[in-house]
């Protein structure tokens, strides 16, 4: 016979009998800091010397608690899997009571819900795509009679949160606009001047500057930034409203979340991304105009006449066109991911994520159709 | 024999800025003991609960959780105190994207080197203990309120802590669901020996399950009452208390 062995807080004792029964006597407390190495202690010991019967003796334990009542499952099933018999002696009342809580009779581990098959899982995609795709439709329909609505009743038009919007949008959104603007200037008419310079073709510059700046780099820089200033946060607040059903008590207080929520959102959107790649456009000449006087020798008076005759309004008009499309698209995409938030915290992320990504895809496939359909009709 | 102080708070006022809610309080939580805090909404139930489990630190006084002065310690002190302590929040606060057994298991995985199947047998051991057999691998969102406090209450005490703190634990459940989680609550002081803080104001759970309870007061800033709830019901000798306890109107 062993002597007492320590455990961390526990003392044990194994005795042998002749006939290839193990008692262990156990002593002190059972709980979450000494159970996994009890596990693998007397899992060792009973894989080593295979007895008949385990007896474990709880005569002396003062505190066993559910950790306690797993190492007493754990040695059970081993004892079982190696075909002997698990008895247990003296336990006290409040050790049964906790092993009745419905410790040794549920033995199983949890059950991993498997993937199901590809077929499944393939019809399940499908499934969820046409659901998604029919509530696109439905959402689209709500916002366009949520603004044929406003514009029948324009008192109901919340023109505080448009206001609030417009500040948040447009008027927050101009140094970080105008300071990448003027940055975008100043690289293109630099990597251009390279090329240039080289048939003394200096004041093509400008022309080269404004023309790409208004027509094509001026809407799609201010509308990637706006989508990641506002689109995104468009989503993570309605999709925080959602899941704190606030969308709901909106909902049951008469008010049309979409009403609510949405046309205000969209309104202000569209109405100050035009004027905020104007803003980008002037940025941008600026900073073309920087390198043409201090690194071309051309002067402002000659940089500017050339950016005059080269621009058109139609130029001009094509770029705030494309950016109020695009606005709007931000604001659509932003609001319908927000609505789209189900259960908690991650989905808003998701949500957020997707906004801001579909938002630039939906940018850059819209500029493309535009430039494509302008090609064929000129 | 004396039983053993788990908690002593010891002068302690707390507050937000210059807003001071509670002034020069003190009082002693025992182990094993079922402690309940009440008191009229905004006494300061809840701001008293948040900084006796840390999360914000007294603007004087002393709280004593086992002997350490949580307020005045250093990091790994504070984390083998935070070892001790379990918290249901009234919100639950599981974890959205996890399902019920990732949320009781956790804490498990992290503090224990149990194998991946005894841990998974432990998490099923738990989530029965709160009648939540069957709904392993449910998401809380897909379980009802008194579901989610259950699971809520199986993570507290998932590595069973010496104290656990109940911020409000029968807030939005019916009766009998209410009743349900106090006998869970009985049940597992019982059996386990916990210490039981429970900030409340459902008066039937505090006759049910408190050994003891305090009394805050919004006008006083402090403890206007301590004892058995019982006791206080009939005898308290200040007319507020006996109403909050007997549910009559102050006219």
């Amino acid at each position: 016979m062993d002597d007492f062995k320590d455990i961390q807080s526990c003392q044990y004792e194994i005795s042998e009998s002749n006939d290839g029964e193990i008692t262990i006597y156990l002593q002190g407390r059972i709980d979450s800091t000494n159970a996994s190495q009890m596990i693998e202690l007397f899992g060792s010991l009973i894989k080593d010397r295979r007895p008949v019967a385990l007896t474990v003796d709880l005569k002396k334990v003062t505190y066993l608690d559910d950790f306690g009542a797993l190492v007493l499952v754990e040695l059970k099933d081993m004892i079982t899997a190696a075909k002997g018999q698990f008895n247990l002696k003296n336990a006290r009342e409040e050790v049964l009571f906790i092993l009745n809580s419905g410790a040794l009779s549920e033995t199983s581990p949890l059950i991993k819900v498997r993937p199901p098959s590809m077929f499944i899982r393939f019809g399940d995609a499908i499934l969820k795509f046409g659901t998604e795709v029919k509530y696109q439709i439905s959402f689209v329909g709500s916002v366009c009679l949520a603004f044929v609505y406003s514009f029948l009743h324009p008192k109901t038009l919340r023109m505080d949160d448009t206001f609030l919007y417009m500040q948040k949008t447009g008027v927050d959104a101009v140094p970080i606009v105008g300071m990448i603007s003027f940055m975008m200037g100043l690289i293109m008419a630099f990597m251009s001047s390279i090329q240039l310079q080289m048939f003394g073709a200096n004041i093509y510059v400008a022309s080269l500057v404004s023309l790409a700046m208004t027509r094509e780099l001026g809407p799609i820089m201010t509308a990637i930034v706006v989508a990641g200033r506002s689109g995104s946060s468009f989503a993570s607040e309605i999709g925080t409203m959602k899941i704190s059903e606030e969308v709901d008590a909106l909902f049951t207080m008469g008010f049309d979340p979409t009403r609510y929520l949405v046309v205000p959102k969209i309104m202000a959107t569209v109405f100050v991304v035009p004027i905020l790649t104007l803003f980008s456009d002037v940025f941008a000449i600026l900073g073309g105009l920087t390198v043409g006087v201090f690194m071309l020798d051309l002067t402002a008076n000659a940089y500017i006449l050339q950016t005059l005759k080269t621009l058109s309004l139609f130029d001009i008009f094509l770029g705030i066109f494309k950016s109020a499309i695009f606005a709007l698209l931000i604001s659509w995409i932003g609001c319908l991911r927000g609505f789209r938030v189900k259960g908690g915290a991650a989905s808003v992320g998701q949500a957020t994520t997707s906004a801001v990504v579909s938002s630039i895809f939906l940018i850059i496939v819209f500029d493309s159709i535009v430039a494509v359909m302008l090609t064929f009709l000129s | 024999m004396e039983k053993h102080k788990i908690i002593q708070v010891r002068d302690l006022t707390v507050g937000y800025g210059t807003d001071i809610i509670l002034e020069n309080i003190s009082f002693d939580i025992l182990e094993g003991e079922i402690f309940i805090v009440l008191g009229g909404s905004g006494c300061g139930k809840s701001t008293l609960l948040k900084h006796l489990i840390g999360l914000i630190p007294p603007l004087s006084g002393q709280i004593r959780i086992d002997g350490e002065d949580i307020s005045n310690c250093n990091e790994t002190t504070f984390k083998k105190i935070l070892r001790k302590i379990g918290v249901l929040y009234q919100s639950t606060a599981l974890f959205g994207s996890m399902t019920i057994a990732e949320n009781v298991s956790l804490p498990i995985k992290e503090y224990t080197n149990l194998p991946q199947k005894s841990v998974e047998t432990l998490v099923k051991m738990k989530l029965n203990m709160v009648n939540l057999k069957g709904y392993e691998n449910h998401l809380p969102s897909e379980i009802s309120g008194g579901m989610r406090k259950r699971a809520g209450l199986a993570r507290a005490m998932a590595l069973n802590p010496k104290i656990l703190f109940f911020d409000e634990p029968s807030a939005g459940l019916d009766p009998v669901t209410s009743v349900e989680l106090d006998n869970l609550i009985i049940h597992l002081n019982k059996s386990l020996g916990t210490t039981m803080v429970i900030v409340t104001h459902e008066l039937q759970s505090i006759f049910n399950v408190a050994h003891r309870v305090i009394m805050l007061d919004k006008q006083t800033k402090g403890i206007i009452a301590e004892g058995n709830p019982m006791h206080l019901k009939d005898h308290s000798e200040n007319p507020f208390v006996r109403n909050f306890f007997n549910r009559k109107s102050e006219n």
